[in-house]
């Protein structure tokens, strides 16, 4: 296939519109069918025990009472999920966290499951079922857990990423170092150094829609999942692996999503409800409640930061220094490591070191959640930068100009940068009529700025031009955040038709090409460059077929705003033959018009923003009201501009419920205490004021139309900007996320009793 | 000639070595050499690595040429939300 990505300016007729969603009347009306709106004859209800104990030894499960139970039509444990990973550690950590073998290792973790013909019936049978544990120490906090007498996740682990390895296991699983130059002799060289220690708490993703599915395993091999999911394909993939099944006999098919933000790139029950259809018979759903999601799903890490940095008078960095211990859950991942990466990418520094360590704790397995690991570190990171500002009598916003990184600067994760744009943003924000805005008593404002990788993958698409002339276009990547829309307007662009015309679907796995899941903020980037390329096939198609009517050969067929049109002075008579009239005569032509793509969409660039922040703290209960919130953007081009908007404006109202309230609170038995919205608080419509947007358009140069991805990198400032804010309203170094009421009146009071 | 700057964690599996220099015209012949210079990096090139080319990061696209003087870096595929 050659496609040639490279960006080519041009004015655009439907790209950068704004019509209306097509999956809005069906979501506003409760039409669109998500994870548990699918039925299916003889299904049966899937429930799942989970373990009251932090870490413990499975010693025994009896189940013969709860099969006795009338109605239930099967139980399956670890037992019937046979170990198929052939030594590969991540997918048998995958099947482990589905369902415990040996030792459950947090609160939530499951341990059987049941289906039954009713919930009922499936209730009463986890009351039945027998687990005997022998309980085990328990450790959830991230330093408490890098201890030397800590208990251990598990006796086996033994520090990677350290030479010599260590003779004797913890729960660091990796170190991580990145940077370059000499910091010592950095802060050496420095005038003022600023050194905090930080710490966030856990947060989840906090998804309106619960993980829910329905599997259907059939005596001739064959099944099929129903799922709520960022990735079917992948899914597909994981379940086949872990189930033994040929991938092709696996048909999943994605339902509309209630969110995922990262959490829904991983399996949690999807496995299990196979299991229980094969061993049932029987269709089975299985839909897990809030408290299994808050308990057994994937929230982001807990972490405790370091971070060191020094400048001279005159406002340049010399040196820069963190160290970064993020929670994993009981499995090892690359946490911390992508805190490492990310940390101080915002800025130009000739000395720079970051370390990070992956914790194994007894909390669920951690997940990615948008922008994984960048929004912590940026907080610390940035929180020390303000704070370095201050010290030095410099605007915050000049200070970061003054450092910030640009083309030709090597990053802090190791590469040099090519053309980037924080410096614009930077920019936007100190030319915004926000920071001039006068602030009222006990407000104060602070600013941030912010960094995410972006990616793109492996992406498959068909466009097919049906009889009337209007367009089906079948994509694998999940719709998480509006890509339908997006990916319509732009078939429309290319093929020169009027977006209504467009009909896009996410296709399931049967019927197009793998694609990678919707993560690394791609689904538009990687899915509009096929969305392209199917077009620009399809149109070479259809400029055959209206070479055939006319009877003229195809190279003097030219395509021009949805028309074939017969080139040059002889065929001045001809009139240009529209889409419709070239598919009403496809029949007599050739058959179906369809263009197709396959293609690894790379080159998504980095991206990076700068949020503006005012809050009113009150005195007296430590309570903060968000009073203005701005957030500054590269999208490179905005396909559908309210999109856009809407992804800038949900990265900082989840950052804000970070920053202010959201937290996993573990008691002292290991047991997770809120899960629940009533007790664990995302913020609401009433808590947030009308989050201002600036989209800047530096257009990517390795995308058709210059398209970056935008879901993720607003959750990056957040944190730091809303601390920042918070620090100057009440005069107080704030350094621990969520800056809750109680936390907020401590600090407060610490400050008047001294 | 192309110099390949690896992150830390593969410096261990390629004789301690930061920086690799190839003769390579695409990212796949780049991977290939490493690959039969240091066995030990056959594992994490098959879904670990990330390419970097000039400050773009390439994950998949191994076709990718290899421009005169690029800066090559190798690091850790990423996660995303």
């Amino acid at each position: 296939m050659n496609f040639d990505p490279t960006y080519r300016s041009q004015k655009f007729r439907s790209v950068g519109t704004r019509p209306r969603r097509p999956d809005g009347i069906d979501k506003v009306t409760g039409r669109a069918r998500y994870g548990a709106d699918f039925n299916m004859p003889g299904q049966l209800v899937g429930r799942i025990l989970r373990s009251p104990h932090a870490h413990a030894r499975i010693v025994r499960i009896d189940t013969a009472r709860a099969e006795a139970v009338k109605g239930v039509k099967a139980i399956v444990t670890a037992s019937d999920l046979p170990d198929l990973t052939n030594g590969n550690q991540s997918l048998f950590n995958i099947l482990d966290n589905c369902m415990a073998r040996s030792k459950v290792l947090y609160d939530g973790h499951a341990v059987a499951a049941v289906a039954a013909i009713d919930a009922n019936a499936a209730k009463q049978a986890l009351k039945l079922i027998e687990v005997e544990y022998e309980v085990l120490p328990h450790v959830v906090d991230v330093d408490a857990a890098m201890l030397p007498d800590a208990p251990l996740i598990d006796k086996t682990l033994f520090t990677g990423g350290v030479e010599p390895t260590p003779e004797t296991p913890s729960n660091v699983a990796l170190r991580s170092e990145f940077g370059h130059g000499d910091i010592e002799s950095g802060f050496a060289q420095a005038d003022i150094v600023v050194e905090r220690s930080y710490r966030t708490e856990q947060t989840h993703q906090g998804y309106i829609e619960p993980h829910a599915c329905v599997a259907s395993c059939n005596s001739d091999g064959t099944a099929e999942l129903w799922v709520c999911t960022q990735g079917h394909f992948v899914f597909r993939q994981t379940c086949a692996d872990l189930l033994g099944l040929d991938v092709s006999k696996l048909r999943v098919t994605s339902s509309e999503i209630g969110g995922g933000f990262g959490g829904k790139t991983h399996v949690w029950v999807e496995p299990v409800a196979l299991a229980l259809s094969r061993k049932a018979g029987r269709p089975v759903k299985l839909v897990m409640s809030r408290e299994e999601v808050f308990r057994a799903s994937g929230p982001t890490s807990a972490t405790s930061i370091d971070v060191k940095i020094g400048a001279r008078k005159d406002g340049t960095i010399t040196a820069a220094a963190a160290n970064l211990r993020y929670t994993n859950g009981p499995y090892a991942d690359i946490w911390a490591e992508l805190g490492a990466m990310t940390s101080f990418a915002c800025y130009d520094l000739e000395n720079v070191k970051t370390v990070g360590f992956e914790v194994l704790v007894n909390r669920p397995k951690v997940a990615a959640y948008r922008a994984p690991s960048a929004p912590m570190a940026a907080f610390a990171v940035e929180s020390t930068i303000d704070e370095l500002a201050q010290e030095l009598g410099m605007d915050p916003v000049e200070f970061r100009i003054q450092n910030a990184a640009s083309e030709g600067t090597k990053s802090s994760y190791g590469p040099v940068y090519g053309p980037i744009g924080i410096g614009p943003t930077l920019e936007a924000a100190q030319s915004h009529p926000h920071v001039k805005a006068p602030l009222g008593p006990n407000q104060g404002r602070g600013m941030a700025c912010g960094f995410w990788f972006n990616f793109g993958g492996q992406t498959c698409t068909d466009l097919n031009v049906n009889v009337d002339g209007t367009v089906t276009l079948a994509v694998g990547t999940v719709d998480v955040g509006g890509s339908r829309a997006s990916l319509s307007l732009i078939a429309a662009e290319e093929l020169g038709i009027a977006y209504e015309d467009v009909k896009a679907v996410v296709a399931d796995t049967a019927t197009l090409g793998y694609n990678d899941m919707t993560d690394g903020s791609r689904g538009t980037f990687s899915s509009s460059m096929a969305t392209i390329s199917a077009a620009r096939n399809a149109i070479g198609v259809m400029r055959h077929r209206a070479a055939l009517q006319w009877d003229i050969p195809v190279e003097d067929v030219t395509w021009e705003d949805g028309n074939a049109k017969a080139s040059g002075e002889k065929y001045g008579n001809l009139s240009p033959l529209s889409i419709k009239e070239i598919a009403a005569a496809s029949g007599n032509t050739g058959g179906p018009i369809a263009g197709h793509s396959e293609m690894v969409a790379d080159g998504a660039g980095v991206s990076f923003a700068t949020h503006i922040c005012d809050v009113e703290v009150d005195p007296e209960t430590g309570s903060t009201r968000i009073v203005r919130y701005t957030v500054i953007q590269d999208a490179g081009k905005a396909v559908h501009p309210a999109y856009v908007e809407g992804q800038y404006q949900g990265g900082a109202a989840q950052g804000i419920g970070w920053a202010l309230n959201e937290e996993y609170i573990y008691g002292e038995d290991g047991r997770l205490q809120n899960p629940g919205f009533l007790d664990y608080r995302i913020p609401v419509c009433s808590d947030l004021p009308m989050i201002d947007t600036q989209i800047l358009e530096i257009p990517n140069p390795n995308h058709p139309y210059g398209v970056r991805g935008v879901g993720e990198t607003s959750i990056v400032p957040p944190l730091a900007a809303i601390a920042n804010a918070i620090s100057n309203a009440v005069g107080i170094r704030m350094t621990h996320i969520p800056m809750s009421p109680p936390r907020i009146l401590a600090a407060l009071n610490r400050e008047r009793n001294q | 000639m192309v110099d390949v700057k690896l992150w830390a964690g593969l410096v261990p599996l390629a004789d301690n070595q930061q920086t690799v220099t190839v003769e390579a015209g695409t990212v796949r012949e780049l991977l290939r050499q490493l690959g039969d210079r240091y066995p030990g990096l056959r594992e994490p090139i098959k879904n670990e690595v990330a390419v970097v080319m000039d400050g773009t990061i390439y994950r998949n696209d191994w076709s990718v040429e290899l421009p005169e003087n690029a800066e090559v870096f190798l690091i850790r595929r990423l996660a995303g939300g």
